[in-house]
């Protein structure tokens, strides 16, 4: 890999520690891909326990007894679990995997999972079906008996009946095993274990071989235990409108449903960006290009890890300071082997140069010319900046708790939002957050007490000291909300006056009165719940104002930040169709020459032949004539070229001009924007519409 | 869309403008609508004299002679005028003379400046609305104007019934228009840009359906053949283009250099695990060649010209298996083999391939099946695909799994560069096929068959040639043939005539097609030239 990275780092000078970076980049990229592995599997293994009690229970009988087993299967019912698991149908194949990994370990060494692309008919339905279950069978089995199997299963005619017939002669093998042998294997699967065979993507498969596999090995449930399990992307009625009544009474269903890919996508956003493990960040820009796939266009986490990894590349390519972003111990032993070059990249990120300007003179000075001294400078700034983090994302979750319990949610329902809108701008300055303080102001009690607590659980779990104090004031505010309902003697002068209004009898002194209570109800002193709230509203917003400073502000925040959403959202999202119509379009965009340049929608004539052609064209409806085209073509080139009209009429220039629209045309041709048509001689049909 | 300028030098200058500029410039003159405002027709007069003044005062009288002439000509055949060819935009042009008229006489725009002159005279006349693409036209060297001239004067005559047809719907849209007379002439003018735009927006929807509404598309009726253009083979466009000045070389160059500089960025993502798709108008061969030169010298690399028209996913997994795992041996199906290759590259990581495609939307490649065994090609993660893609459409072969099997990371290279390689195996119409191909097949199969067969082939095909010139010529009749055979002692019965005439079709050498009377005629589907040339060979032979 260290040759790759002499490859790739190629012709760059070493002294940006390119190496070094793209070491770096490795060893990141694979911690945080194992955590997200880690990740998938926490959340996957309620799904997987369930499914997994599932088949035991389904073959339970089996383990028992045998007899009883066959009598329940009399009925020849297929146990079958519809697994719903949403339209992010790019994820599900990372969920399949661990489903079947784990299947093996622990229930069963016959799992097979089948698509229906490699499945048109019955047959391949079958041969697929028996080349993995063989393949299963050589995995318990020698080396030398692999040979024997791989052959054999080209000869075996893939029909139900061999297939009962090899299960037969597998479980009897194991029975027969040597002690030793066997002991290892039931420890882990069952004395018969079942064959499992996962449909991955049940609406694409045809109905009819689904109904036909569906009967058949309905007849032969009798001779081994079948477990289906549907994979569902849509909704479990799929699964009665693909099947007719006759064949799904067949199936005995369970309904599983999978984890949502939001609450997915929320935990890893929580577990990769929302800490100090990893010292790389996204900036709010990029976080949003992120999340804009995510949510518009895919729904897939596995699309939202491969951007994350993307931004990871880039970063670490793209900033040669990115050397600095790793484990601040490591990365201040780093800062003291800089070479001078990357101290002037040092000198020259935007945020240092406001930090400088910010210094007094002499100190100033000292930062622009002695690299020892800006090396220690360096080192504290990158301190700063972690332990900025480490407070950033404590309060922000503490704040989220606070925003999460408002109506209509001003500052956002998830936290990633409530990021964003802290990372891009200092978030108190905003509205959202003007109207969250507000509402925060109206809290009831017993809600902002729960709030409190849970605060108060934040801080205390998070790592950082110096929210010792914060954690002793919040404990205090809610040490005296309790005081608050223990002393509560509230002096209840509305009593007094409520007894005054049912004396007065006559319409002026109601009124008079009913003004009076008015007045004193808006002047009236606040409670001591009031106040109190008060306070701790305000002591959230100085915690607010004083941790959430956005990203930007922090100085060196460009050696961890990737912040370049455009490149991201090129290479991710890109528009072919609309850089295509550019270029025909405009092509100054891209070939900066100024006869090109004109107005917008215009086009120059010295333009390259292809966007005169194309241009031509879309004045055009639906029938191109060729003779007509090329005329028009002829008049463009030539009235540019400002040859004398008469000579226009020699051959050889008229050849060459013929010989470049014919190139043209079949360049808009191999574009897609034309094809032939026999409609009428000499005439193109337009694909496209639009245009004028 | 186009505005004209007169030169000094007379060579008229055509350019394009904003297609808003055009409709600003039609709405200014009546935007669409007809408009009896006198003041702003002189407006539109003066415009266009302003337009006229760099040209001297005797190339302008004598312009306006022409065209005065023109008009005249125009007058003879105005019954017969000629539509737009440019659906969706005509000019109409009112005239006082034809007062009865509800409807005006719909003229192509190519008498946009005649009936501007027109106009300098009787200052009635109104436009409705023009097409600048004929108007760019009308309007170039006089020599081409009047070799143009006698062509749509001929094609008057051709076209007249079409003519016609679109008078009538033609008329149909006025109808609808004049009700509207009153309405929009103030409007247009004043109106503020933003409204302007609207009414524009609704007028392309408006002539969008126009345009789609009938089945049946108008354009001229003019062929390549009568403009006596020889078609042009693959060898003689080449060495024409050859000719042509190179434009923007320098401009090329730097953005080529641009796409360079991202070489070394892409090695680096295919080691991670993406897959790189080259996106942007221009050939991008030589891009992915450079890169392959440059970077890939010294490692194992497949190149796969995706435009090559026999190309196929079986081919490329064949070349994989034979020249890179070196497997000797047959599969029975491209899965077969996909699930070896596959097993493959995972038992051995140090097996490493780089796959270049040149061209991945290619006809051949662009099946779902093909697509779906690239996709899980490049999902291994020792095989690095970097392809490039054309076509407009070419991202809806892909959908979310196959995307994400790819793991795509898109690049712009817009280059610029001609499609050379690319187009040379399209069957372009303009291009002439050289036809060697069709001659060879033509005597192998003729080669395997007995002479009696060869003379009935040799026999239809004079027949067929002698009839060359006859447009209306419908083939030879089955019972004419028969005797033509027997006279030349080519076969003894019906029934062996037949039987030959069924080796013949199944090779896609002869066609029958039941004439009106019912009677089957027998037609060679090849080319007359192929033909000539096959019979001139025969007669070497024997």
């Amino acid at each position: 890999k260290m040759v790759l990275a002499q490859v790739v780092y190629q012709g760059k000078n070493d002294s940006e520690d390119s190496g070094l970076r793209f070491a770096t980049c490795q060893l990141l990229w694979k911690q945080i891909n194992s955590e997200t592995e880690k990740i998938q599997e926490e959340l996957n293994k309620q799904l997987f326990d369930n499914l997994i009690h599932f088949l035991r229970q389904s073959h339970s009988e089996l383990q028992t007894k045998k007899t009883e087993w066959m009598c329940r299967m009399k009925s020849s019912e297929i146990p079958t679990a519809a697994l719903v698991l949403g339209v992010n149908v790019t994820d599900h194949d990372m969920t399949f995997k661990s489903l079947s990994e784990v299947l093996q370990d622990n229930v069963t060494p016959y799992v097979v999972s089948l698509q229906a692309k490699e499945c048109p008919g019955i047959k391949h339905l079958l041969q697929k079906l028996m080349g993995q279950l063989m393949d299963c069978n050589v995995d318990v089995d020698s080396s030398e008996e692999e040979e024997c199997v791989n052959i054999s299963q080209k000869k075996i005619r893939c029909s139900m009946a061999s297939l009962s017939k090899w299960y037969e002669s597998v479980t009897k093998k194991t029975d027969s095993e040597t002690p030793s042998k066997k002991r290892t294997s039931s420890s882990r699967h069952w004395q018969s274990p079942p064959i499992v065979v996962i449909f991955k993507d049940m609406e694409s498969f045809t109905t009819k071989v689904l109904q036909d596999f569906i009967v058949i090995s309905s007849q032969h449930i009798r001779e081994f235990p079948l477990v289906l399990i549907f994979g569902i992307a849509t909704s479990p009625m799929i699964i009665h409108r693909l099947l007719p009544h006759s064949v799904s009474s067949l199936l005995c269903i369970e309904l599983f449903q999978s984890l949502s890919c939001k609450e997915h996508l929320a935990t890893v956003i929580d577990k990769l960006l929302l800490t100090t493990q990893f010292p790389f960040k996204l900036s709010e820009k990029v976080l949003q290009v992120l999340i804009n796939i995510f949510l518009y266009h895919d729904f897939s986490v596995q699309n939202f890890i491969k951007g994350f990894q993307l931004s990871i590349v880039e970063h670490f390519y793209s900033q040669p300071l990115s050397v600095l972003c790793c484990q601040l111990l490591e990365a201040k032993k780093r800062v003291n082997s800089l070479s001078h070059n990357q101290c002037e990249n040092i000198r020259s990120l935007p945020s240092f140069r406001r930090y400088v300007e910010s210094q007094v003179s002499e100190k100033q000075i000292a930062l622009l010319t002695e690299d020892s001294f800006l090396k220690e400078v360096t080192q504290t700034l990158l301190e700063d900046l972690h332990i900025y983090h480490e407070n950033y994302f404590t309060v922000l979750r503490c704040l989220h708790v606070f925003t999460t319990s408002l109506p209509k949610y001003p500052l956002g329902k998830q936290i990633r939002e409530l990021h964003c809108a802290c990372l891009g701008k200092s978030v108190w300055e905003t509205e959202e957050y003007e109207s969250a303080i507000q509402l925060l102001r109206m809290l009831a009690k017993d809600e902002l007490v729960a709030i409190l607590q849970k605060c108060a659980e934040i801080f205390i779990s998070s790592s950082g000291k110096q929210f010792s104090n914060t954690v002793e004031k919040l404990e205090e505010f809610l040490a005296r909300f309790q005081n608050l309902e223990e002393t509560s003697e509230v002096q209840d002068v509305s009593v007094s006056s409520q007894k005054e209004l049912q004396k007065t009898t006559d319409l002026y002194h109601l009124q008079k009165t009913l003004l009076a209570l008015k007045e004193s109800k808006r002047s009236k002193k606040l409670t001591k719940f009031e106040m109190l709230r008060f306070e701790v509203v305000d002591f959230i917003d100085s915690l607010v104002r004083s941790y959430l400073a956005p990203a930007e502000m922090q100085t060196l925040n460009e050696v961890v930040y990737f912040n370049t959403a455009n490149t991201l959202r090129e290479h991710l999202n890109a528009a072919p169709r609309i850089a295509l119509h550019t270029a025909l379009n405009n092509p100054y965009c891209y070939l900066k020459n100024q006869t090109l340049k004109s107005d917008v929608g215009c086009i120059s004539n010295t333009a390259p032949d292809i966007c005169i052609v194309y241009k031509l064209h879309l004045e055009c409806g639906r029938l191109i004539n060729l003779v007509d085209w090329l005329e028009a073509f002829s008049t463009v080139v030539t009235a540019v070229e400002g040859t004398d009209p008469d000579a226009v009429a020699t051959d050889q220039v008229d050849e060459i001009i013929h010989a470049r629209f014919i190139r043209a045309v079949s360049e808009l041709e191999l574009l897609g924007f034309i094809k032939p048509s026999k409609q009428k001689t000499d005439h193109v049909a337009r694909l496209t519409w639009g245009g004028c | 869309m186009s505005q004209l300028e007169l030169k000094r030098n007379k060579a008229l200058e055509a350019r394009f403008v904003a297609d808003e500029d055009v409709l600003k410039h039609i709405s200014d003159n009546g935007g669409v609508k007809v408009r009896k405002d006198r003041a702003q027709l002189e407006l539109n007069i003066k415009r266009f004299v302003k337009k006229l003044e760099n040209i001297s005062d005797d190339d302008e009288a004598q312009e306006i002679l022409e065209e005065q002439n023109y008009v005249a000509v125009l007058g003879a055949c105005a019954e017969a005028s000629e539509l737009a060819q440019t659906p969706g935009k005509n000019v109409t042009f009112e005239s006082s003379q034809y007062p009865e008229k509800p409807a005006s006489t719909p003229k192509s725009s190519k008498k946009y400046s005649a009936s501007n002159k027109a106009e300098l005279k009787s200052k009635k006349n109104e436009f409705v609305s023009t097409t600048p693409y004929r108007l760019r036209k009308r309007l170039t060297a006089p020599s081409l104007r009047s070799d143009s001239e006698s062509d749509y004067s001929a094609s008057c005559s051709e076209e007249e019934e079409e003519d016609k047809d679109h008078k009538e719907t033609s008329d149909v849209i006025l109808d609808q228009k004049t009700p509207s007379k009153t309405r929009a002439a103030p409007a247009s003018k004043k109106t503020p840009a933003k409204k302007l735009k609207e009414e524009m927006t609704s007028n392309l929807v408006e002539e969008y359906f126009e345009a789609h509404s009938s089945s049946k598309v108008r354009t001229s009726d003019r062929t390549l053949q009568k403009l006596q253009k020889r078609k042009l083979d693959q060898q003689t466009l080449l060495v024409l283009l050859n000719k042509a000045p190179p434009a923007f070389t320098a401009e090329l160059k730097e953005l080529n250099q641009q796409h360079e500089s991202l070489f070394s960025k892409w090695m680096l993502q295919l080691h991670l695990g993406f897959s790189i798709v080259l996106y942007g108008l221009g050939s991008k061969r030589d891009l992915l060649e450079k890169f392959r030169t440059s970077l890939l010298q010294d490692s194992v690399h497949l190149v796969v010209n995706g435009f090559f028209p026999s190309i196929t996913v079986r081919s490329i997994l064949n070349s994989i298996t034979e020249e890179v795992l070196d497997h000797m041996g047959t599969f029975r199906s491209p899965l077969d083999q996909l699930d070896l290759i596959m097993k493959r590259f995972k038992e051995d990581s140090s097996l490493e391939l780089y796959l270049l495609i040149h061209n991945l939307d290619s006809k051949m490649l662009r099946g779902d099946k093909s697509q779906q065994i690239l996709a899980q090609l490049a999902s291994l993660p020792n095989i690095h695909l970097i392809a490039s893609i054309d076509h407009i459409n070419a991202p809806l072969m892909w959908d979310q799994a196959k995307q994400s099997l790819y793991n795509w990371l898109w690049y712009e290279t817009t280059t610029f560069s001609p499609y050379l390689e690319e187009t040379s195996y399209e069957n372009s119409l303009l291009v002439q096929q050289s036809g060697s191909l069709a001659l060879s097949s033509l005597t192998h199969v003729l080669h395997s068959l007995t002479p009696n067969a060869r003379g009935i082939f040799r026999l239809l095909a004079r027949y067929h040639l002698e009839n060359k010139d006859n447009p209306s010529y419908p083939g030879l009749s089955f019972q004419d043939f028969y005797q033509r055979c027997r006279e030349a002692f080519l076969v003894n019965s019906e029934l062996t005539l037949r039987a030959q005439l069924t080796e013949f079709r199944d090779h896609k050498l002869i066609r029958t097609k039941r004439g009106t009377d019912g009677v089957e005629y027998l037609l060679i589907p090849v080319d007359n030239g192929t033909l000539t040339d096959f019979l001139e060979k025969e007669d070497e032979d024997i």
